[in-house]
């Protein structure tokens, strides 16, 4: 683990030092990706499509090996929310909740009772006996973050989660998961392509350039938590995002 | 997102008149969803009476006896019918052992291709070659093998329901969502738990579509070897080549209505299964 430099923050969850992912058929998808996450830190990459900001969390969880510089991430507790919600359709809300504990190997009861209280922090209790297929996009993305939490992790990794929820949904998710983060205190490490949901979220902007991606610019956001959704119609929420953006179609270009 | 979004209720039917008991509505889609076929029904008797009376001079009949006469001669009959469903319990025998057979060696052959490539690549040629080579020349050759018995009937059964299994068994476990798959390379699951906890289940209705289809294929198979072998203990296949050869023709098409009956049954019995197992989850409909 690296050295904690400045006192009174978490952990370091996730380090990336010089990281560089290049697929075998030559085409470079990172270069010189320098990142690191705390336990208390909200970091949220934002980049334009295809800049590999999915495959940085999948070279962070391990499902895909970087080619060079080092990757440090304690993945015993690890969680990972999908850009589906990846749920299992002939299980309930509750077997599927129950899954990643049961993967692990946890004991009977331990895992009921921890799916248990997960299902009660997204606010879904009472669907317990669901199907999948009864629910809608919304409440299935609660399963799969509830599915993460029965881990307790100390990391979270997610790969745009409500990139495909309607608006009013996707504001109402980021304010439970503002909620989650200000109660549990995990890492997060969350992609977007959003940048008003970027600096909602979080508490420092990772801005990455096209392909091959590198991190071109970070912004740490001194709002406070929890936050409100009135949060951005503030000039100061304005005047950050502005800035997100510019750097983002500078790097673009 | 609200949590008051009502989970989908099944609701079949929601034109519903006010005021009357459930059982009426009910009542009246059953009569929608058996009317039709019905009518069908009565058209093609009445197609076979118009072909029998009207096309056929009374020579030639016998090609296609009014069907009262195949009720009359055959099916009140009491030694044409004992005789028949005795045939018709040997050649379920065979058709539901060589189903059983099929589908141990079917799924065994697809899980097997499903865990490596090169296990795929040397195997699956010969799935496809199962489906292609001419069973039915083979059949004699089974025969002169095994006997005419139950075992040589039990070989060429399998034979003709093996694929589907193998093909839809295969086709199911490879096409699980990825997403899924990297959710269980995660969280560290062996092989063994991914193929029971994820590839199984998640094959399960492509499984069953091949089920249904393979069910199909062994009443077929069951029938096809006494047919060609014309020896050993009469099945349904023995006595329809019997009542062709003697031209009794009330009873071979009683026979081949039992024997078309059974298919029939034995393809609705795993549709209904198919949907009792997976259909809480699984549009059975879509599978066909």
């Amino acid at each position: 683990m690296a050295t904690s430099d400045s006192p009174g923050q978490g952990e370091v969850v996730l380090s990336f030092v010089d990281v560089a992912k290049t697929y075998p058929d030559g085409t470079t998808a990172l270069e010189h990706v320098d990142l690191e996450v705390r336990r208390g830190d909200f970091v949220t990459v934002v980049g334009p499509s295809g800049c590999g900001k999915s495959t940085l969390l999948r070279i962070a969880s391990g499902l895909e090996p970087h080619t060079a510089g080092t990757s440090t991430v304690d993945s015993r507790h690890l969680g990972y929310v999908f850009q589906d919600a990846t749920l299992l359709p002939w299980r309930t809300v509750a077997q599927n909740v129950e899954l990643v504990a049961e993967l692990s190997g946890r004991p009977k009861n331990d895992r009921k009772a921890a799916a248990k209280d997960a299902i009660d922090l997204v606010g879904l209790t009472g669907f317990e006996k669901h199907l999948p297929r009864q629910l809608s996009g919304g409440m299935r993305m609660r399963v799969s973050l509830a599915r993460s939490l029965t881990l307790a992790p100390d990391l979270f990794l997610f790969d745009e989660p409500f990139g495909a929820l309607d608006e009013i949904t996707r504001e109402r998710l980021n304010d439970e998961l503002i909620r989650l983060f200000s109660t549990q205190r995990f890492g997060a490490l969350f992609i977007t392509h959003s940048v008003s949901e970027a600096v909602y979220l979080s508490t420092e902007v990772v801005v990455m350039s096209g392909r091959p991606g590198r991190v071109v610019q970070t912004f740490d956001v001194p709002f406070g938590y929890p936050r409100s959704p009135d949060l951005r119609f503030t000039p100061e929420f304005a005047a950050l995002s502005g800035e997100v953006s510019r750097a983002l179609r500078e790097g673009h270009s | 997102m609200s949590l008051t979004d009502s989970p989908a209720e099944a609701a079949p039917d929601e034109i519903v008149a006010p005021g009357p008991p459930a059982a009426r509505p009910r009542r009246r889609i059953r009569l929608r969803s058996w009317l039709p076929p019905l009518l069908v029904f009565v058209a093609l008797v009445a197609l076979w009476y118009a072909i029998t009376y009207g096309v056929l001079d009374e020579q030639r009949r016998f090609l296609m006896p009014p069907p009262d006469l195949v009720v009359t001669d055959a099916l009140f009959d009491r030694t044409t019918l004992e005789r028949m469903l005795v045939a018709l319990g040997r050649t379920a025998r065979v058709a539901f052992v060589g189903l059983a057979i099929a589908i141990v060696i079917g799924m065994a052959w697809a899980v097997a291709m499903s865990q490596a490539r090169w296990v795929e690549r040397s195997l699956f040629p010969y799935a496809v070659a199962l489906q292609c080579i001419p069973i039915l020349a083979l059949v004699p050759l089974i025969g002169f093998w095994f006997d005419f018995g139950f075992l040589s009937r039990t070989i060429v059964c399998v034979l003709i329901a093996l694929f589907p299994i193998v093909s839809n068994t295969l086709f199911g476990l490879q096409s699980v969502d990825k997403g899924q798959r990297d959710l269980f390379a995660l969280h560290g699951a062996s092989r063994w738990t991914t193929l029971r906890k994820l590839e199984f289940p998640a094959a399960m209705p492509a499984i069953f579509a091949g089920l249904r289809i393979a069910a199909g294929l062994s009443v077929i198979g069951a029938i096809v070897g006494d047919l060609f072998f014309k020896q050993g203990d009469p099945g349904l296949g023995i006595l329809i080549d019997n009542y062709r050869a003697r031209l009794q023709s009330p009873e071979l098409f009683l026979a081949i209505i039992i024997a078309s009956l059974f298919g029939i049954a034995v393809f609705t019995f795993f549709g209904w299964l198919a949907n009792r197992v997976v259909g809480r989850w699984y549009d059975t409909s879509k599978a066909g």
